[in-house]
């Protein structure tokens, strides 16, 4: 009896939890004027969240790509294929590892922040105080925070991308010895930018909304305690991943289908 | 943080990115998105298309000259239809054939246009009519088979007509 209501008590916080993160996005669109309005606002938090997460996105990407590259190279050389490796690393990251490896790095150190950074300001009661000062705390904090996690989430995917596709160049062509005119020729007459440079531009895009809307809600909402704040970012890391992986599900299922 | 040094690190940031999505752009989709321009469509009627997918490329003497759009089956003749997108700087003569092909033993499959011989060029809309399926292996295989047998068997009946 009590799992039944387990499952009923989980499945209500579940569609609560939805329709606050809903209302609190149609809050933050109807509040973003102040961000277009002042820009140095929102420049403040693109430096917070996009340049401060370059050098780990950068770096990540170099990595998965080396990796990519050593791995493709072992497996489709026992096939005689190795030829592809160019077009199969690029699709691979350009498709699906590029915007949701980058989204969950985001999500884990610009995401985290975010949360942290907001609910330390409930908790010292700065958002109170905006709002005797009759600032809107969603106009003047979150909406800066939101539309600057939007607007560099495509971009730190892009970077992550080429430094895979750098760091499978570094592998296959120069030390596994792959022609290199055949590593970008296969890229180049496979991958089509109106289908995989723009879909996983537009995934990335979806990814920055869903992180940065997460990250901002827990933050906005959070017990106003030092366990609070652990906890919401914490909540923010967790549930970033588990939506990233779900939505990239879904726009795979939409984009890459035929 | 001072203005300027904050402004200088976002700046950065973006060309960074713009780069990179350049990069991704012009280097990765480079040759492929030459064809995504200007186009014209016409169709090709084929028996069987075996793994050929919508976005395969259509190639003349191994030069990539379009796409394929979209395929459907036809409710009528019960063949697949192929748009085929081509690049407006490619024409082809109207009794031009298309084959399609698979590039290596694993690869993927493409069309492969092979130019005829009338001064017609073939126009928006118009139809190949010379077309050639995909090689599907398992019907060659049974092909093999049956005529192995037939061999076999014709084999077996001039060794009992000898006797």
């Amino acid at each position: 009896m009590n799992f039944i209501r387990n499952i009923g008590a989980n499945t209500l916080n579940f569609i609560q939890s939805l329709g606050s993160v809903t209302l609190f996005l149609l809050q933050i669109l109807g509040k973003s004027a102040t961000a277009f309005v002042r820009p140095r606002l929102s420049i403040r938090q693109i430096y917070f969240a996009g340049v401060m997460s370059v050098l780990i996105i950068a770096v990540s990407g170099l990595f998965v790509g080396m990796v990519l590259g050593l791995q493709g190279y072992t497996q489709l050389a026992k096939f005689k294929s190795a030829d592809i490796l160019g077009y199969m690393v690029a699709a691979s990251l350009l498709r699906e590892l590029g915007p949701v490896l980058a989204a969950i790095l985001f999500a884990s150190s610009a995401g985290g922040a975010m949360t942290s950074e907001i609910g330390l300001m409930k908790t010292t009661e700065q958002l109170e105080a905006m709002n005797v000062m009759a600032v809107d705390p969603v106009a003047r904090v979150v909406a800066p925070r939101f539309w600057a996690g939007v607007f560099s989430m495509p971009l730190l995917a892009s970077i992550f991308n080429v430094a895979g596709i750098y760091g499978a160049y570094l592998v296959g062509v120069q030390w596994l010895g792959l022609d290199g005119g055949i590593f970008w020729s296969q890229m180049q007459s496979n991958i089509t930018l109106s289908y995989d440079v723009a879909n996983g531009l537009i995934k990335s895009a979806v990814f920055g909304v869903a992180v940065t809307l997460i990250a901002v809600h827990q933050g906005f909402h959070c017990t106003p305690t030092s366990e609070g704040i652990l906890r919401a970012s914490t909540r923010t890391v967790v549930s970033s991943a588990l939506t990233i992986l779900a939505i990239d599900f879904v726009l795979t299922a939409w984009m890459f289908t035929e | 943080m001072k203005k300027s040094i904050l402004e200088f690190w976002v700046g950065l940031f973006v060309l960074l990115g713009v780069v990179a999505v350049g990069f991704l752009a012009f280097r990765v989709a480079g040759s492929a998105s030459g064809t995504s321009g200007q186009s014209y469509t016409v169709y090709a009627d084929f028996s069987d298309i075996g793994g050929l997918k919508a976005n395969a490329p259509i190639k003349s003497a191994g030069v990539l000259v379009g796409r394929v759009g979209s395929i459907t089956l036809d409710p009528n003749s019960y063949q697949a239809k192929v748009s085929l997108n081509i690049d407006s700087k490619y024409t082809f003569s109207s009794d031009v054939s298309a084959q399609i092909l698979t590039s290596g033993l694993l690869g993927e499959q493409y069309i492969g246009l092979q130019q005829g011989g009338d001064t017609d060029n073939l126009a928006a809309g118009d139809t190949i009519s010379v077309t050639s399926s995909a090689l599907v292996l398992e019907n060659l295989i049974g092909k093999f088979m049956t005529s192995f047998a037939e061999k076999n068997a014709g084999g077996d009946n001039t060794e009992s007509a000898g006797q």
